[in-house]
């Protein structure tokens, strides 16, 4: 800018007026990532945050220009502080999104009043708008320099002319009628914070802060009887890294404590330990998800209390170690034995659970299902079987042999053709036990004869696996 | 002087009994297990509100899951139950299949199962689980020799135990007993169901497959040892001695067929 260069400019150009210009390849990703976490670090000034690809981000600031000394004293701090890190800024403020871009484009620095956008933008050249390429030629072709131009003619003939979209973003630009922005992430249902005039960096006061912080989401939470189901803490360094930090909840949490120590077992069990750098200047407590409380009543029912207790101890371990990992299980309604049981989320399940109806078992009977299985069938090598249907003699798993002294069957089970592309095999199950006594679920895939053949119609060998292995 | 060596000696024995009785009494409660042998041996039963280590015998760990899963639907029948294993050990030995729990006769609404990704979350997990009275037993599953389930980790898991009255079961596969304050030590093997019935498909009553332990206490801190094949009755919910026919039921009434054959019938039809 300083040489006199400007962006969209041809390489060659640019050489001729500054010959020791350095030149880079575009990293896009980089980029996009640098926009990212600028668009974090200025979640401490609005929890509405919208990015503007390529290097443009949208800030909703109703309602939160007062918390920092007003519009002015924010666009200043903000400027001011990107600046420091090195970064070309222009921002302005207008009372529509589009308004505010076309500003940072043509007057950066601006603060527009609600109903003055179509003066601030009338003598700015059409460029500003952000329109496609083709349009702002045209546009300069017929005339048209600034968007007072352009505003003056009817819209009917702008439209017939560049299109619908284009009279809209214009109209959006002089005031005339808004877009929503939409935001990175969805605005939480309860806010709680706590800036910092000298940075943070002890554990100590990063704890008793995430305490005091619980108690007052808490408080604000109770005003309406409401509970968090999914927490999330957000730590603003000095240096503008942000790190957040998810916790969800099996019930929804209504107490301080509860909440205190689901985090204290989070930030004990991360991978890579919150690193405050230069200090924290912002810690922020927010509710994403909440519930309504359904109040019970606790001294009488033992029972409550201890699926209370139960729920409890499942949060505690999933915000650990995560909730994918502490599983309840709920019947399927079909016949394939590996897909007869869904390990489904416990925070999220333990009622279902509860009350799920397992089919009932034949009683007398020996169990007809193993106790541990395989998720993925064990190929086993088998030499031959007694006759093309039955069990085999004896057979290899894991480089071990085994004879065959028992052995049940066929349980025949047809796959789901219903659900499947393709041909999917029908599978002969047998019980079988071993010399030693191991007891062993193992299956034939594919059917002797029907399924079982080559394409000149001979038989074909078949798969044989372990699947299962019985108490 | 050998009577003087005598009397040291059980003054001795008593210190310990005083020692190891927690102060106040050691009055476990205690749950019979239903075999008459076991039971007599272990003075009624396996003690609640303490550790006990069943190993497996071999690599193959169906024998000492199932002697496991009949130890807890024992000891804490309807209650929440939390399963903790590693991840490798889900690979190395299979999952544990819900349906097959159920088929055992216990109820898979009760079991809670986590997966831990290393030893060191896996006990911390088990010794969480242990100190929150809700739950009714804690097993925690570990493949291979595990470095930090050392004498201060088991003495650990045995304390929380204590505490909350919840009763903790370690199932140890491909690994050595090593010294530690579990209550009971098991060898489990898995023995042959009965009847031996020669390899013949159309034998019509060979509903063999019941779970038959050969299960050898090698450990108990306030009681003698021994060694029992135990049979786990599915319906009753015990384990027992292993039946002498393939079906201990009543007689089969004279003007009907018997009930084995119609449903060995059924079995191999579906």
């Amino acid at each position: 800018m300083r040489c006199g260069l400007e962006t969209g400019q041809p390489l060659a150009n640019a050489r001729a007026i500054c010959p020791e210009l350095m030149v880079f390849d575009a990293d896009e990703v980089a980029d996009a990532k640098i926009l990212d976490d600028i668009a974090d670090w200025c979640d401490r000034f609005t929890p509405l945050v919208a990015l503007d690809p390529p290097h443009g981000l949208f800030l909703d600031i109703t309602g939160c220009a007062h918390l920092f000394g007003g519009e002015a004293a924010l666009l200043r701090m903000i400027c001011g502080a990107l600046t420091r890190h090195g970064f070309f800024v222009s921002a302005a403020i207008a009372s529509t999104s589009v308004c505010a871009r076309t500003l940072t484009r043509g007057s950066p620095g601006r603060i527009v009043k609600d109903g003055e956008e179509a003066e601030a933008v009338n003598p700015l050249p059409v460029s500003t708008l952000g329109a496609d390429a083709a349009i702002t030629t045209g546009l300069r072709r017929a005339g048209l320099k600034t968007i007072g131009d352009v505003a003056a003619r009817a819209p009917y003939e702008i439209t017939a002319r560049f299109g619908g979209d284009f009279t809209t973003r214009l109209a959006h630009a002089l005031g005339e009628g808004d877009a929503p922005i939409s935001p990175r992430k969805p605005l939480p249902d309860y806010i709680v914070e706590k800036r910092f005039a000298e940075p943070v960096t002890t554990e100590n006061v990063i704890s008793i802060t995430l305490s005091q912080l619980a108690h007052m989401l808490v408080a604000a939470m109770g005003k309406q009887g409401k509970g968090a189901r999914r927490l999330e803490a957000g730590f603003f360094r000095t240096d503008g890294a942000v790190r957040a930090i998810v916790v969800d909840t099996g019930q929804p949490a209504t107490k301080a404590q509860v909440i205190d120590r689901l985090f204290r077992e989070r930030l004990e069990a991360l991978n890579d330990p919150l690193d405050p750098g230069f200090g924290f200047d912002l810690i922020r407590l927010s509710a994403s998800r909440t519930e309504i409380v359904v109040q019970q009543q606790r001294d009488l029912d033992a029972n409550v209390h201890d699926n209370d207790k139960l729920a409890d101890l499942i949060d505690r371990i999933a915000a650990r170690i995560g909730g994918r990992r502490v599983i309840v299980h709920l019947p399927q309604d079909t016949h394939i034995p590996e897909r007869a049981v869904w390990a489904a989320p416990a925070q999220h399940h333990l009622t279902a659970s509860a009350q799920a109806a397992w089919p009932a078992r034949a009683e007398s009977e020996p169990p007809l299902r193993p106790l541990r299985l395989f998720e993925k069938p064990e190929p086993i090598k088998v030499p031959f079987a007694t006759v093309p249907d039955g069990p085999p003699h004896h057979f290899t798993w894991r480089r071990a042999v085994h004879a065959v002294v028992r052995a049940e069957g066929p349980e025949r089970i047809a796959m789901e053709w219903w659900k499947q592309d393709g041909e999917v095999l029908t599978r002969d199950y047998f019980r079988i036990e071993d010399e030693a006594g191991l007891r062993f679920w193992i299956y034939r895939d594919g059917l002797y004869g029907s399924e079982l053949v080559t394409e000149e119609g001979k038989p074909a060998p078949a798969n044989w696996f372990v699947h299962g292995l019985f108490a | 002087m050998m009577s003087a060596r005598m009397s040291t000696l059980a003054s001795l024995r008593g210190d310990i009994e005083r020692l190891e009785a927690h102060g106040d009494g050691y009055a476990p409660n205690k749950v019979a297990l239903g075999h008459a042998g076991a039971d007599a041996t272990l003075r009624g039963g396996l003690a609640a509100a303490t550790v006990h280590e069943v190993f497996s015998a071999g690599h193959q760990s169906a024998a000492a899951t199932g002697f496991i899963a009949g130890l807890a639907g024992r000891l804490a029948p309807r209650r929440p139950l939390v399963w903790v294993r590693q991840d490798f050990s889900e690979i190395e030995l299979g999952a544990l299949s819900m349906s097959g729990w159920a088929e055992l006769g216990l109820d898979p609404r009760c079991v809670v199962s986590v997966r831990a990704a290393d030893v060191d979350t896996a006990l911390r997990t088990a010794a969480d689980a242990l100190a929150c009275d809700a739950v009714g037993a804690v097993v925690l599953e570990l493949w291979g020799e595990v470095r930090q389930l050392d004498l201060t980790a088991s003495r650990k898991l045995t304390l929380a135990a204590q505490a909350s009255g919840v009763t903790g079961l370690l199932l140890r596969v491909a690994a050595q007993p090593l010294p530690s304050t579990a209550e009971s030590r098991w060898i489990v093997r898995a023995a042959h169901s009965p009847p031996a019935a020669p390899l013949t498909l159309a034998a019509p009553g060979s509903a063999w497959g019941a779970p038959v332990f050969d299960a050898e206490l090698v450990r108990n801190r306030h009681g003698p040892l021994g060694r029992w094949i135990m049979e786990w009755k599915c319906d009753e919910c015990l384990f027992g001695e292993p039946a002498a026919y393939p079906q201990p039921v009543a007689a089969a009434p004279t003007h009907r067929p018997h009930q084995a054959t119609i449903r060995a019938k059924q079995r191999r039809a579906g």
